[in-house]
């Protein structure tokens, strides 16, 4: 834990600064900024970039920007964008190959990604990128893509001010304070006059970096202030995760009728797989020119909602909508606590806000949770 | 046991095809180069990735004899466009291989055990390393019986092996069809009817078996009637398996990856998933 | 050489049966062989009988029309061929013929029905022991249709 000494204060010129700071590192620099009626993470170049003054209304099936009334940078939640797509990216070229006659090559693809510097990355983000590295360096074997994507990165951080109307980190216990996994870890102040951004290193590389820009050491006003809007959005909430022992609770309900009564609803569009930071699954493809004289490999994020997912020779193991949701979130919530020591699921709720019919994850548990509490009455 | 792999687990490496030979019908026998001067080692059980060129990957089970790493040996029912292409390859040309990959057969933790070794159709391929191995080193184990059945007497793989295990004094082998013609003087009936007549001490006896899924419930049902342990017994499943290493999700089986917790598990671990359906 | 009734007893069939039981029920057996290729029972034949292998194997077939036999089940030592003679009309549903040389104990069906019929713990005991096999069949029935190892759809 830090003490009050190593908290710095910066100024949005502070912010502004750090931006080129650290393209001067070398570092593309990957920032929140609004896309099509959305905040997202793309390259950006300077604060002007940010979705400054934006804010997101988000409840199950919904999601859109309004206006703040004040100039703040990362006043929202969370988009449908998360920084998977930098570490895990959507489509990835992994090899090619020749033929010639009887002969094959196989011909490693250039991977050389970009070291990228993450502005804006959320607790439940952090949390979801460590997911992901038990995922992908944890085991046996090692994906060189991710690692490599993976090692370079300066990961800025920031508290939230707000909760979404979907969020849950708090019953996840993900959020909304950042832990670890950062270099630096900024809260955003703008009530009280004047915006400022309360500063936290995690690292040594992110203190060298706060030693590059203009800073001041915090005042306890403003250390309290701070702690005061991570405590105000941890009691607003817009969701909240049933307080029971969610994996054993699937493990025994694996043919509860809520399954059937959701397979109703769901579409299988596959959303909520493609919004969700922790989801890993892919597929590959693979394609041949018309001459029949190279071929390539393709990796793509797949989803556990296409009937192809589990496809064996003669049809789908899960060909039923019921059986593909149920495989979601109990790999989710459940068996992803088997398999990596954690639970799936960070709380942020993206996979709320972009179902199509706003199916709820928490209000699934909570159905099943209190089914059987019914049960248990009778 | 396991190879040391190479920088990207996801890279094939070109082998060339030594010798293809036809089995039954649809059915082939491909020998592969290991792909490295020092062979490729193996474990009975596990499974290469094999690619052909353009079409796509699929996993295959090695069912040649680990004692010979130098030969990769797979058998392949030609049932799928990568399956198809791969048994029509001939001699000389070259696919992709990833391997050796999962968990294959407890052969080492079955030594003082009696063995039986239960078989269905195209699983029996899987199964031929492990009997290799056990009779490789015959003096370790107890009795051991191999039951296999399949479709009819023209879909018997492995024929000319099979007679001479028959003809052995130290393996009880057991071969059945579910239908036959009246020129078939051997066993009729579904596998699962030769597990009362095979000899084994129930209370010390290790069983593996492979074959459809269906068969398998069948066979545990069998073997369980018969007094063997749950923990006992050894099943080799069959999921979606792309990658091979546990990061593309495809092969879950509960909170499994068949793919590097399996392909074979013990019925303990899986009891609970076995019968449900679409887990 | 063994008597009829210490063959009955030992047959695992009636292993554990009551002996008072037993010597019911040997009043209907009798020792019988048939050699490889002799018919034990053709389908549609009043099935009259019942058969407990004692050696020797038994193959139960279909004919089909235009093909040779079917052979759907072959039977071998210790195991019961005839399940019909429980059932009215008491007809025999398919062949069986011997494809080894096979020793049995037949037993006069009609006689254990009449002594089942008479002496219901006696027919409750005979059923205890023909409904696992009854079961059995149905079961390895089950699997053949599935035709678990043909070719995927």
């Amino acid at each position: 834990m830090n003490t009050t000494s190593d908290l710095a204060l910066i100024t949005p010129d502070g912010v502004r600064r750090l931006i080129e700071v650290l393209t001067a590192r070398g570092y593309r620099v990957i920032g929140p900024t609004v896309r099509n009626g959305a905040i997202g993470y793309d390259a950006i170049d300077g604060i002007d970039d940010f979705p400054v003054g934006w804010t997101d209304e988000q409840d199950g099936g919904y999601y859109r920007l309004r206006r703040r009334d004040d100039a703040a940078f990362f006043g929202y939640a969370v988009g449908p964008h998360s920084w998977k797509r930098y570490l895990h990216p959507p489509q990835l070229r992994l090899w090619r190959a020749e033929r010639s006659g009887d002969d094959m090559r196989i011909i490693d693809e250039d991977d050389e990604p970009p070291r990228d510097a993450f502005i804006g990355v959320r607790a439940c983000e952090l949390n979801a990128i460590a997911i992901q590295d038990k995922v992908f360096l944890g085991g046996p074997y090692v994906d060189p893509h991710y690692r490599s994507r993976r090692e370079g990165i300066f990961v800025v951080a920031v508290n939230c001010a707000v909760a979404g109307g979907t969020c849950f980190c708090a019953s996840m216990g993900t959020g909304p304070r950042v832990g670890s996994g950062f270099d630096l870890a900024l809260t955003e102040i703008v009530h009280d006059g004047a915006h400022r951004f309360l500063v936290e290193c995690g690292t040594d590389v992110g203190a060298q970096v706060l030693t590059e820009l203009p800073h001041r050491p915090a005042p306890p006003s403003d250390i309290e202030a701070a702690r005061a809007i991570i405590e105000r959005t941890a009691q607003s909430m817009g969701r909240e995760m049933p307080a029971t022992d969610v994996p054993a609770l699937l493990r025994r309900n694996l043919e509860h009728s809520r399954w059937d009564n959701v397979a109703e609803r769901c579409l299988t569009c596959g959303n909520c797989t493609m919004v969700c930071p922790t989801c890993f699954c892919t597929s590959v493809e693979d394609e041949t020119d018309l001459s029949g004289a190279t071929a390539a490999r393709t990796r793509r994020w797949d989803s556990c909602f296409t009937m192809d997912f589990s496809y064996i020779h003669g049809g789908s193991v899960r060909s039923s909508t019921r059986a593909r949701y149920r495989q979601w979130m109990t790999h989710k919530l459940s068996t992803w606590v088997d398999q990596f020591g954690t639970s799936g699921c960070v709380g942020c709720g993206r996979c709320i806000s972009w179902c199509p019919v706003g199916i709820d994850i928490t209000e699934e548990v909570r159905a099943i949770h209190e089914g059987e509490c019914d049960g248990d009455d009778s | 046991m396991c190879l040391p792999m190479q920088s990207d687990p996801m890279q094939p490496v070109p082998v060339r095809v030594l010798t293809r030979r036809r089995e039954v019908a649809d059915t082939w026998t491909l020998e592969l180069e290991p792909g490295d001067a020092a062979g490729r080692p193996f474990a009975p059980g596990q499974f290469n990735m094999l690619y052909v060129f353009g079409v796509g990957e699929i996993p295959i089970s090695l069912s040649g004899d680990s004692a010979d790493p130098h030969r990769q040996v797979h058998t392949v029912r030609a049932v799928g466009p990568v399956s198809r292409a791969l048994a029509a390859l001939s001699p000389a040309a070259t696919v992709g291989l990833r391997g050796p990959f999962g968990q294959g057969w407890p052969v080492e933790a079955a030594a003082g055990a009696d063995v039986v070794l239960i078989a269905g159709g195209l699983g029996l391929a899987p199964l031929r390393p492990a009997l290799y191995y056990i009779l490789s080193r015959r003096a370790r184990y107890g009795r051991v019986a191999l039951l296999y059945g399949t479709r009819s007497p023209g879909d018997i793989l492995f024929r000319r092996e099979l007679e001479r295990w028959r003809r052995r004094l130290d393996l009880e082998a057991w071969v059945t069809v579910d239908y036959a013609g009246s020129d078939w003087v051997g066993c009729v009936g579904v596998v699962t009817n030769l597990v009362p007549s095979a000899s084994f001490d129930p209370a010390d006896t290790v069983a593996f078996v492979c074959g459809p899924e269906v068969m398998m419930r069948f066979a545990v049902a069998a073997l369980q009637k018969a007094g063997v342990d749950d923990a006992a017994i050894h099943l080799s499943m069959e999921r979606n398996m792309k990658c091979a290493i546990g990061h593309c999700g495809h092969c879950q089986f509960g909170p499994l990856f068949v793919c590097k917790d399996g392909p074979v598990l013990s019925f303990e671990r899986i009891r609970g998933l076995l019968s449900r359906k679409e887990i | 050489m063994k008597g009829i009734e210490q063959i009955v007893r030992e047959h695992p069939f009636f292993q554990g049966l009551d002996e008072a039981f037993c010597d019911l029920v040997c009043t209907c057996a009798r020792n019988v062989r048939f050699d490889s290729g002799e018919y034990l029972l053709h389908e549609g034949g009043l099935a009259d009988t019942l058969y407990l292998i004692r050696h020797g194997r038994v193959a139960l077939e279909i004919a089909v029309p235009g093909r040779s036999a079917v052979r759907f089940q072959t039977l071998g030592d210790d195991e019961l061929v005839g399940i019909s003679w429980l059932v009215p009309p008491y007809r025999w549903a398919y062949d069986a013929r011997a494809i080894e040389l096979t020793r049995a104990i037949v037993m006069d069906a009609g006689c254990l029905r009449n002594k089942c019929e008479s002496d219901h713990d006696l027919g409750y005991e005979v059923i205890k022991r023909l409904m696992p096999i009854l079961v059995g069949r149905l079961q390895a029935t089950r699997m053949q249709i599935l035709d678990v190892y043909g070719a995927p759809g």
